[in-house]
């Protein structure tokens, strides 16, 4: 018996017809993304959410250059600006219930702000005093995380937890269009679809990744395809229409909610600033791009549409402005306070109860203080 | 007081026992991992635990350590008490990042709001004629990050013990199972397993008077085995098994190399970077003039870990542990 002969001789019988466990055609995002401003559907959405989202815009992109002028005045180490983004980072935030879970990343603090937390204590990371400066149970924010799309899995154990309980709780996880390279994007996204998890991915594409061109970052036809390889649907929108981003991530929402599994969502935006204040975009990109896309600003959009159909007038621009002034100017006030510093901090949350070679190293710690407060003098030397 | 009838008992076996009896005791304790299910885990580690609490409590996860870890660390932060499998020391790697990044860092990074109760099971070290990638000494790596504690047990009460308190710990621990270890047999009782294990304190295993050996996990054994060689050489050699590396017991450590003024530390782990390192510098920095001779190593070589026909080369053995102790510049009457 030759070898091909013996090969077919231990050849299994066919298996049973195979299919696919999904029909692939409803987890496909649509072609273009999806809008509402300027659109038959604006009209119907509720008024008031859309003049709660301008608001929130106002107060977002006010933020945003706050915090840069921070970083230029040394009270921010860095800061990556999330301007021109403002509707995806407020969408995010309001489309939740206050029981449910927002994950961010590091450019997400503007999201985290218009859940409620604390500028100053969302921006304390950037600050440097510390790294998470907000408690996450307290508006169920996760800390900002730093490495890419680690914290997509957090989301998803979170959400899964939370059923496992009994509990109606979603999980929101944002990550940017490099992080869906990152191999945490899918495991994230391949956990929540086995286990159905009520997770929402929201991936801002805002088309790069520090320098580095989506081009350069995948191949697929857009990110929202990534989802049908995992069992999910996709969803695809326009990033800077705050009307659409809330619509689509209110629908990803509540499909979680009702025990539907995940969703994710590609918000199609751009970032207007460079990465970080320490970044130089001109290097990369050009000028004409940039004024392409800033004449479709997510605040332009929004006003546009509130004005046209006079549900926004002068006054109410102007109050919206006052009010985000008066947001800067708190932020920038306290911001300029020195941040109140204890060394031996250092050592408190290492543990539950320090180890024995962390108070010893905190009593050294302690006697270089005493010696520092002390001066050369007293120092005894 | 009355006695207790003593069986033998494997310390896989007690592994499976501690994890049976945190699950019964506490419904937020789950387990997670690869073939933690039905199988039972490939060591059979889990061996019936689905079956009696169900898949919710232990669960076949998809073949994704960063992901197994990842999602620990979420259903951690929702009040649950994650306790992962990873299948093999080094298959625990690609979920190093979790552990580096967020897992030891987590109770730190939001001052102490949001604890990690998470125990991450690994099965680790050498001797079992594993082929590549089924026999790392992955402690070093661990040890190195802050935030995390690392344990290991020898005996089949400590691996019961020393589980359950990682289990009940509020902090991250990485607990190190020998695997070599896991068909070895002790007398111990399973109805009334031993109190549970403080984590942070060394236990000297053989008390003796001429030189210790500071050892953990699948070297005590071996140890203990030169110890009762060394007899013949007139050695009397004090055996210490640190059983957690993190934290790090200087006070027993230190007070049974005083006591013999010599000590060599023994691990599989590679000798450059691994814990011996660590060890023989704080006993050297608090015994120094107790010492009679320096702090000597016996560890695996600086090479990847070997095929499994030639691990017993890189591995300690009594005579390399002999050899070092022959070293420790005994006076001539030795």
């Amino acid at each position: 018996m030759t070898v091909m002969e013996q090969r077919g001789a231990y050849r299994p019988t066919p298996p049973p017809a195979w299919q696919p466990r999904t029909d692939p055609a409803p987890l496909l995002p649509d072609a273009l993304p999806h809008r509402v401003l300027g659109t038959e559907a604006a009209a119907k959405t509720d008024p008031e959410l859309l003049r709660r989202l301008y608001s929130h815009l106002v107060r977002g992109r006010r933020y945003n250059a706050q915090a840069t002028a921070l970083t230029k005045q040394g009270r921010l180490a860095v800061y990556p600006s999330s301007t021109g983004q403002e509707a995806c980072e407020v969408a995010a935030a309001l489309v939740l219930e206050e029981r449910d879970w927002l994950f961010p990343s590091y450019r997400d603090t503007l999201a985290a702000v218009a859940r409620g937390v604390d500028p100053v204590e969302a921006l304390t990371l950037l600050r440097g005093d510390w790294h998470t400066g907000y408690d996450p149970y307290a508006h169920r924010v996760a800390p900002l995380s730093t490495p890419l799309a680690t914290q997509l899995p957090h989301a998803v154990g979170l959400a899964h937890a939370a059923r496992l309980k009994g509990d109606d709780v979603v999980a929101l996880a944002m990550v940017g269009d490099g992080g869906t390279s990152e191999g945490d994007f899918h495991e994230a996204l391949n956990f929540a679809a086995v286990w159905q998890a009520p997770v929402v991915f929201l991936v801002q594409n805002n088309g790069f990744a520090i320098s580095v061109p989506l081009a350069k970052q995948t191949a697929a036809p857009t990110l929202a395809h990534k989802a049908v390889g995992y069992g999910m649907p996709g969803r695809l929108v326009d990033g800077n229409d705050a009307a659409a981003v809330h619509e689509v991530l209110a629908e990803a929402v509540r499909r979680a909610r009702e025990g539907g599994g995940p969703t994710l969502v590609e918000a199609v935006t751009y970032r207007i600033d460079a990465h970080t204040n320490a970044d130089d975009a001109t290097r990369y990109r050009g000028e004409d791009e940039v004024a392409a896309w800033r004449d479709h600003d997510p605040i332009l959009l929004l006003e546009r549409e509130l004005t046209e159909r006079e549900l926004l007038d002068e006054d109410a621009i102007q109050a919206a402005r006052e009010d985000a002034e008066t947001m800067a100017a708190d932020l920038r006030a306290r911001m300029n306070q020195d941040p109140v510093l204890d060394p031996m901090e250092l050592f408190a949350h290492v543990y539950a109860q320090p180890t024995t070679q962390l108070l010893e190293q905190r009593a050294q710690l302690q006697a270089e203080l005493d010696a520092e407060a002390a001066g050369p003098e007293g120092a005894g030397r | 007081m009355t006695t207790v009838a003593l069986k033998p008992a494997t310390m896989a076996q007690a592994i499976t026992r501690a994890l049976r009896d945190a699950l019964a005791a506490d419904p937020s304790v789950h387990v997670l991992g690869e073939d933690v299910g039905a199988l039972g885990g490939v060591f059979r580690i889990t061996d019936g635990l689905a079956a009696e609490f169900g898949e919710d409590r232990c669960t076949d996860t998809p073949l994704a350590e960063a992901g197994i870890l990842g999602t620990a660390v979420g259903m951690a932060m929702y009040g649950l008490r994650p306790v992962v499998e990873m299948q093999f020391d080094a298959f625990a790697y690609p979920a190093f990042e979790q552990v580096v990044s967020h897992v030891s860092r987590m109770r730190n990074r939001t001052r102490g709001a949001m604890p990690l109760p998470i125990t991450i099971r690994v099965p680790y070290g050498g001797g079992i004629g594993g082929v590549e990638h089924h026999s790392d000494s992955s402690e070093a790596y661990y040890m190195a990050t802050p935030g995390l504690h690392v344990v290991t047990p020898a005996t089949v009460a400590d691996a019961y013990g020393l589980l359950r308190a990682a289990i009940a710990s509020d902090d991250p621990v990485v607990f190190l199972e020998p695997k070599r270890l896991y068909w070895s047999k002790d007398a111990w009782n399973p109805e009334e397993p031993e109190a549970v294990a403080p984590l942070g304190r060394a236990v000297v295993r053989r008390p003796g008077r001429s030189a210790t050996l500071i050892t953990y996990g699948p070297s005590v054994p071996v140890c203990l085995e030169a110890a009762e060689a060394a007899r013949a050489e007139g050695w009397d050699l004090e055996v210490v098994d640190l059983r957690s590396l993190v934290p790090f017991d200087d006070e027993t450590v230190t007070a049974s190399v005083r006591r013999t003024g010599r000590a060599v530390v023994v691990h599989e782990s590679t000798g450059f970077g691994g814990p011996g390192g660590e060890i023989a510098a704080r006993v050297t920095e608090r015994c120094f003039h107790y010492l009679e001779a320096p702090v000597l190593r016996v560890a695996g070589f600086d090479i990847p870990y070997p095929p499994p026909m030639l691990e017993r080369h890189h591995l300690p053995g009594v005579d390399r542990i002999l050899d070092a102790v022959g070293r420790l510049q005994w006076e001539a009457e030795n």
